[in-house]
């Protein structure tokens, strides 16, 4: 089977999804919004973990295939940006973007060739791998790092045909228009072709396989996807959220945060990417607020970490047994009760009407 | 001489730490033996029984109360563990009790933390981290007496469990749900108090385990990032066999010290980081199921 990638056609709700979101991220937020507190801490990491989540979504929603290793393919993302920009400069930095996206995207084929064999935790342990490896790599050989004795590199400004984007807001407005761009390409994939070979393999691979599709070049190809967008997630956290930056930064937590995004966000769909970053950042942030408003700092600062990582456990637990789709279904049962009780007119529901 | 000496050292050291990766392993292979669970949150339970263990001897308790109360609360644990996450997702898929024991082990970890606070406890077994002066002077091998006593205790471990499976009626039932849990549980072994012997004795093991570690790197949150070494140990030993942990262990211990001291310092040290990941890899590559693991055949 040639897996020609099929350029969906977008329904009207979509389109108009789409420029409701656009009109309030372009419009609304930034005249609303003026602090920059907002941009900075909340709006511009928001934007860049649900790129790197919707990368995960990608191999482990889609394609079925538990990888934990985002956030070194994140790093990857990160520090290729950073040479590129430091190392060739006259590169327009969108095109040095996409760049370091592809090198990420490299190292996924290069550590997704083990799927091909194993699955499950296996192939988790095998993704760990890339993490420690990726992460040691960039630590060890001070060459990605601009040989700075500190080990922390500072990201350069982001400079667009001319034009620095250095304020919180221009900097939140680079990043959505990147992550817009890339959702939308996402969501494409995932209703084309790719996306149906993905979940075949993902639902049986052996049934997908005797039905032709390749399983090597389809398991590679969500590798390859998956960690371009983590790549390019990484590089725009890195610029736009971190500015300085050591390896560190992009340990094994950072993997684990995202994994939790998709699994509570709901596997198998983007909106819930986005939703499961949401909670993963804002929870903390809630129960912070909380612990200061309420209890006036009574209550112990690890304590509270402590609780978030109870809390995010027995979500997790609560979710696997109850709704294994996660919040996005959730949301989406929500507002089916709202559409059904106010249009109850669906295709489905007229043709059932005439049969009878 | 001397260099033959010091590959025999690095390679005795490395079996020894290998035997820790082991202690931890062996938690894991014991759940997944009997429930074919993946039990991510062996590593947490590692860290969450030693810092209870700790923390119990901070309230006053003497070092066998405190042990014996420890592996109380581990029971507990394992209770809960069976009633309220494996027995909903009794009939779900791998992955999706393996995410839910991802969950279970941030849980864990968050308790112990909430309940014991954060700061690296100091464990003293009353074992030094030191050479053992009598054997070097028997052979000049630098041996440590803590890396020695834990190669003992994992191998009594080892013995015990083997000899509880083999001799016992609590391991003969366990054997039986092994093999086929709905068969067992039709001619009347009670599933449930089986699952909750397993996990008990597998937070045996982890407060073992993290006795050993906490002993030598001090009672923290790193425990639970050293427990995921155990996951190639355990690849390349088979999930499913207790000799295949330890054998796993040995060999993801002794490699990674030899890589290290010999490969190491050609690209600037600390690969040990990564290097049992990719031996894993190749591991995979090679034997998938493992040196002692079964070979699965998925039809469709």
């Amino acid at each position: 089977m040639t897996s020609k990638p099929v350029f969906m056609s977008f329904s009207k709700g979509d389109i108009i999804n789409l420029i409701v979101m656009m009109g309030i991220g372009l419009a609304v937020i930034p005249l609303v919004v003026q602090s920059d507190y907002w941009y900075s801490s909340i709006l511009i990491p928001w934007l860049c973990l649900s790129l790197a989540a919707v990368g995960q979504q990608i191999v482990m929603g889609y394609a079925g295939q538990l990888a934990l290793g985002a956030a070194g393919f994140m790093a990857a993302g990160a520090f290729a940006l950073f040479n590129l920009e430091l190392r060739l400069p006259y590169i327009p930095f969108p095109v040095n973007l996409m760049l370091s996206g592809l090198v990420a995207a490299a190292f996924g084929v290069l550590f997704g060739l083990p799927s091909l064999r194993v699955r499950g935790i296996y192939l988790m342990v095998a993704t760990l791998a890339s993490q420690f490896f990726i992460i040691w790599m960039i630590d060890k050989f001070g060459w990605f790092k601009n040989y700075d004795t500190s080990g922390i590199i500072t990201a350069q400004d982001i400079v667009i045909f001319g034009k620095p984007f250095t304020s919180p807001l221009e900097m939140y407005l680079v990043v959505l228009v990147v992550v817009t761009v890339l959702t939308i390409l996402a969501i494409n994939m995932t209703r084309g072709s790719p996306g149906r070979n993905w979940m075949a393999v993902r639902d049986m691979d052996i049934a997908a396989e005797s039905m032709g599709i390749s399983l090597l070049r389809t398991k590679l190809q969500a590798f390859a996807i998956s960690a371009f967008f983590c790549g390019v997630a990484g590089a725009l956290f890195a610029f736009t959220y971190l500015k300085s930056m050591e390896p560190v930064a992009f340990d094994i937590k950072l993997s684990f945060r995202i994994l939790f995004m998709v699994i509570l966000g709901g596997l198998g769909t983007i909106s819930g990417a986005f939703i499961g970053a949401a909670f993963i950042l804002l929870f903390p942030v809630v129960l912070n607020t909380l612990g200061n408003e309420v209890f006036h700092g009574m209550v112990d600062a690890t304590i509270i970490s402590s609780i978030e990582l109870v809390v995010f456990g027995v979500l997790i637990i609560v979710f696997m047994i109850y709704e294994p789709l996660g919040m996005a279904k959730l949301w989406e049962n929500l507002t089916q009760k709202f559409r059904v009780s106010s249009a109850p007119k669906t295709k489905a529901q007229l043709g059932r009407k005439q049969e009878t | 001489m001397t260099e033959i000496l010091f590959f025999i050292e690095v390679v005795v050291a490395g079996l020894l730490a290998g035997t820790m990766y082991s202690l931890v392993a062996l938690g894991f292979v014991l759940i997944y033996k009997a429930s074919s669970t993946f039990n991510f949150a062996q590593g947490a339970m590692v860290f969450f029984a030693v810092l209870s263990f700790v923390g119990f001897m901070e309230l006053g308790l003497p070092f066998v109360l405190a042990f014996f109360v420890t592996i109380l609360l581990m029971g507990v644990v394992g209770f809960f563990t069976e009633r309220l996450v494996l027995q909903p997702l009794m009939n779900e898929s791998e992955d999706t009790v393996l995410m839910a024991t991802i969950g279970l082990g941030f849980v864990l970890e968050g308790l112990a933390q909430a309940a014991w606070g954060v700061e690296v406890r100091r464990l003293d077994l009353g074992i030094g981290d030191f050479p053992i002066p009598w054997i070097i002077e028997s052979t000049g091998l630098f041996i440590s007496a803590l890396d020695l006593t834990a190669g003992l205790v994992a191998a009594t471990m080892i013995i015990g469990l083997a000899l509880l499976f083999k001799y016992t009626k609590m391991g003969l039932g366990l054997r039986a749900v092994a093999d086929d849990p709905g068969a067992a549980s039709s001619i009347g072994i009670p599933l449930p108090s089986i699952m909750l012997m397993v996990w008990t004795a597998a937070g045996v093991v982890a407060l073992v385990a993290g006795m050993m570690w906490g002993a030598r790197a001090g009672v923290q949150f790193a425990l639970v990032d050293l427990a995921l070494k155990a996951l190639p140990v355990l690849i390349i030993g088979g999930f499913s066999s207790i000799p295949g942990a330890i054998v796993g262990g040995l060999i993801i211990g002794a490699s990674e010290k030899v890589l290290e001291v010999y490969v190491g310092p050609f690209f600037g040290g600390g690969i040990e980081v990564w290097a049992p990941f990719v031996l894993a890899i190749f591991f995979l590559l090679w034997r998938p199921e493992g040196l002692f693991g079964e070979k699965i055949i998925r039809r469709v």
